[in-house]
């Protein structure tokens, strides 16, 4: 199980850092996909497997189609395929970006670092019961409160997408400066 | 397994209940209302934030938990409410005009800031991480968006686009860091994960500490300490400025109000160490927020800069800690409100069609030329530096008092200093009203005037004597807001 956590970890690592370098937009894209379904993978390795039929739904699925199209309706064009030019402000970034990674492994690697005590809904229990029930009795129950204002920051989003991208409606409505 | 909600746990979320229902009514009101009267959408959005003020009055002292333990209306949440309504109302006030004269989307402006208030009300009161970061997503994506109305400035964008990218990189940080946490504790509730870090073996456990380590420096951007304050000048010299009046006082209480629940209630057995941190983080943003601002020519800019410097003061007191300390920083964050809304008031004031009047020399004799903003904006510059029988020097004093009670002898000594450097540069602008005449470029007579730009700069001034010469009120709702906090851990 191990071997295939850290395959589809390393995958995941190489389409985000891709999608970084390569210049073209459908590229991007595509390795943005890879990286989704590495993760929906992940996800099901964690025996979740609700999570990662989302995760494949909305995001290698809805999410992937709506760039696509933006992407597709803007028709961008890139002479350069990578994007490789180093400055000072990026070596920098590299190097705080290589501190934090090295920390990161160096705490997970010590003696003292383990996982803390597991709560109520152990791998075994969610495996009985149903991953996709308790998710959802769950979201319906406990945790209601942040389940239905999350519709609140969705409102918000789509209110932002129509304040900052709606075409100007009439000249004198809009400011002169 | 049972599940029931009842009244309470609704009551609990009432004013942030009332605040998105409203944001809603305002955006059909726009829509549907007759002839897009902005005057009529300010009015019920101010409508709305009294009620959720009266709400959260009727709701003191009770102290009421509500949805298993995720949001509470104890003392503590229900002052920082109160703090982000007079945010929002005295915002509301000061933007009439300018959102007219700019045309910037109405309904949407207003239902935005709705949004934004209800996002922060839930910041101070979660007591579950996943609530503490709904919350503020939900400010943060109200807060970009605010930035980037004026569409056609192009340095509307730039700030818009800054603090977006920035802020997402933050707010990675951040969730990684509470990720880390639930990975060491087992849990996202902030008492729980008290509970468990009482334990030794997860109290040595490092993926705790560095989950610690990321929350700070996630709500450090937020806040905009040193040195993750990078964003700050440039997001707040581009953005509209009754928006920058906004984010310059509302979203920092409401990270502090976050912060100090998951330090404080959360994280308390990590004191030590965790206040070592914030030492070294607090004087570092005081020395260079006072600093740079001696060097700022445009207003604007400067003022971003100082509210760099004024977080650094609200973190001594959370340094400091106690009953004392976080009631300092609860009268802080109101004193500074009113100060700081009041200023950029001045300047929105000020600001003629297209034109925005925001550098030294534009205010050069306009004490003569207006007495009246002459002597507001003199006020609010004695309280930012603060000079006694205002409300600025109330706070410092509330903040220095309890540090030197609690012995951080060198960090008093180090805010005191700052304090001295920055009324060189709050007290340059009274220099160049009321010294140098009034030149060529230089604003020659009265702006025009607004009476809800009046009510609301007179409501801040009112408001900065008030703190100033009567603190003793607010310092007991201050104290008593902290009780609960303290007496557990």
């Amino acid at each position: 199980m191990e071997v295939f956590f850290y395959l589809f970890a390393v995958l995941a690592t190489v389409g985000a850092v891709s999608v970084l370098l390569i210049r073209s937009p459908v590229y991007c894209a595509l390795a943005l996909v890879g990286t989704f379904f590495c993760l929906a993978a992940i996800y099901v390795l964690l025996s979740s497997e609700f999570v990662a039929a989302v995760q494949l739904l909305v995001y290698a699925g809805a999410i992937m189609v709506l760039f696509l199209f933006v992407i597709m309706l803007l028709n961008l064009k890139s002479d350069q395929p990578f994007a490789l030019k180093f400055s000072i402000p990026k070596i920098i970034g590299l190097a705080v970006t290589v501190g934090i990674l090295a920390q990161l492994i160096g705490v997970l690697n010590s003696p003292a670092a383990k996982v803390g005590p597991s709560g109520e809904y152990t791998i075994e229990r969610v495996s009985a019961e149903g991953a996709t029930e308790v998710v959802g009795r769950l979201l319906f129950t406990e945790y209601v409160l942040p389940f239905e204002i999350i519709s609140i920051l969705l409102l918000v989003a789509v209110i932002g997408a129509v304040v900052l991208a709606k075409r100007y409606v009439a000249s004198g409505e809009e400011e002169s400066g | 397994m049972n599940f029931s909600l009842s009244a309470t746990d609704f009551l609990t979320i009432l004013p942030e209940l009332i605040l998105c229902g409203m944001g809603m009514v305002v955006l059909l009101f726009d829509l549907f209302g007759s002839g897009r009267n902005t005057a009529n959408l300010a009015w019920l959005t101010l409508l709305s934030l009294l009620a959720a003020g009266y709400a959260d009055i009727t709701m003191m002292g009770q102290n009421l938990m509500g949805f298993s333990g995720t949001v509470t209306a104890d003392d503590f949440s229900i002052a920082f409410e109160l703090i982000f309504l007079s945010v929002t109302a005295l915002t509301v006030l000061l933007s009439t005009r300018y959102v007219h004269e700019r045309g910037m989307g109405y309904g949407e402006y207003y239902s935005l800031l709705l949004f934004a208030t209800a996002g922060m009300m839930l910041m101070a009161s979660s007591l579950d991480m996943l609530m503490i970061f709904i919350g503020l997503e939900i400010l943060s994506l109200s807060s970009y968006i605010l930035c980037g109305m004026l569409r056609r400035d192009a340095r509307s964008n730039e700030s818009a686009l800054k603090y977006f990218l920035l802020g997402a990189f933050a707010t990675g940080f951040l969730l990684y860091g509470m990720m880390l946490l639930y990975g060491a504790t087992g849990t996202i509730r902030l008492r729980e994960i008290a509970e468990a870090l009482r334990h030794e073996e997860v109290f040595v456990n490092p993926i705790a500490w560095m989950g610690m380590g990321m929350i700070l420096v996630g709500f450090g951007f937020k806040i905009a300490l040193v040195p993750f304050h990078m964003w700050t000048p440039d997001v707040y010299e581009g953005a509209p400025t009754t928006v920058t009046a906004f984010l310059s006082s509302g979203p920092k209480a409401a990270s502090f109000a976050a912060l100090i629940r998951i330090l404080v209630e959360g994280l308390s057995p990590m004191q030590e160490q965790w206040s070592q941190v914030l030492w070294v983080l607090a004087v570092i943003t005081m020395t260079l927020g006072n600093v740079v601002a001696l060097q700022q020519d445009n207003i604007k800019r400067m003022l971003a800069y100082s509210s760099i410097a004024h977080a650094g003061y609200i973190l001594v007191a959370v340094v400091v800690g106690g009953a004392e300390g976080l009631g300092a920083v609860v009268f802080y964050a109101l004193a500074y409100t009113f100060m700081n809304t009041g200023a950029f008031g001045v300047l929105i004031l000020t600001a003629d069609r297209g034109r925005e009047r925001l550098t030294f020399e534009d205010f050069r004799g306009f004490g003569f030329v207006s007495p009246a903003l002459g002597v507001a904006m003199f006020i609010f510059m004695l309280s930012l530096a603060g000079i006694p029988l205002t409300g600025g020097f109330a706070g410092k004093f509330q903040i220095f008092k309890s540090a030197i009670d609690q012995g951080y002898i060198w960090l008093t000594v180090i805010g005191m200093l700052n304090s001295v450097v920055s009324i060189y540069y709050y007290l340059r602008i009274v220099v160049v009203m009321y010294m140098q005449p009034a030149g060529d470029d230089s604003l020659q007579e009265p702006p025009r005037a607004s009476i809800p730009l009046y009510t609301a700069i007179a409501l801040a001034a009112a408001g900065v004597i008030y703190l100033g010469i009567f603190p003793s009120g607010w310092i007991g709702i201050s104290l008593q807001s902290v009780s609960l906090l303290t007496a557990g851990g």
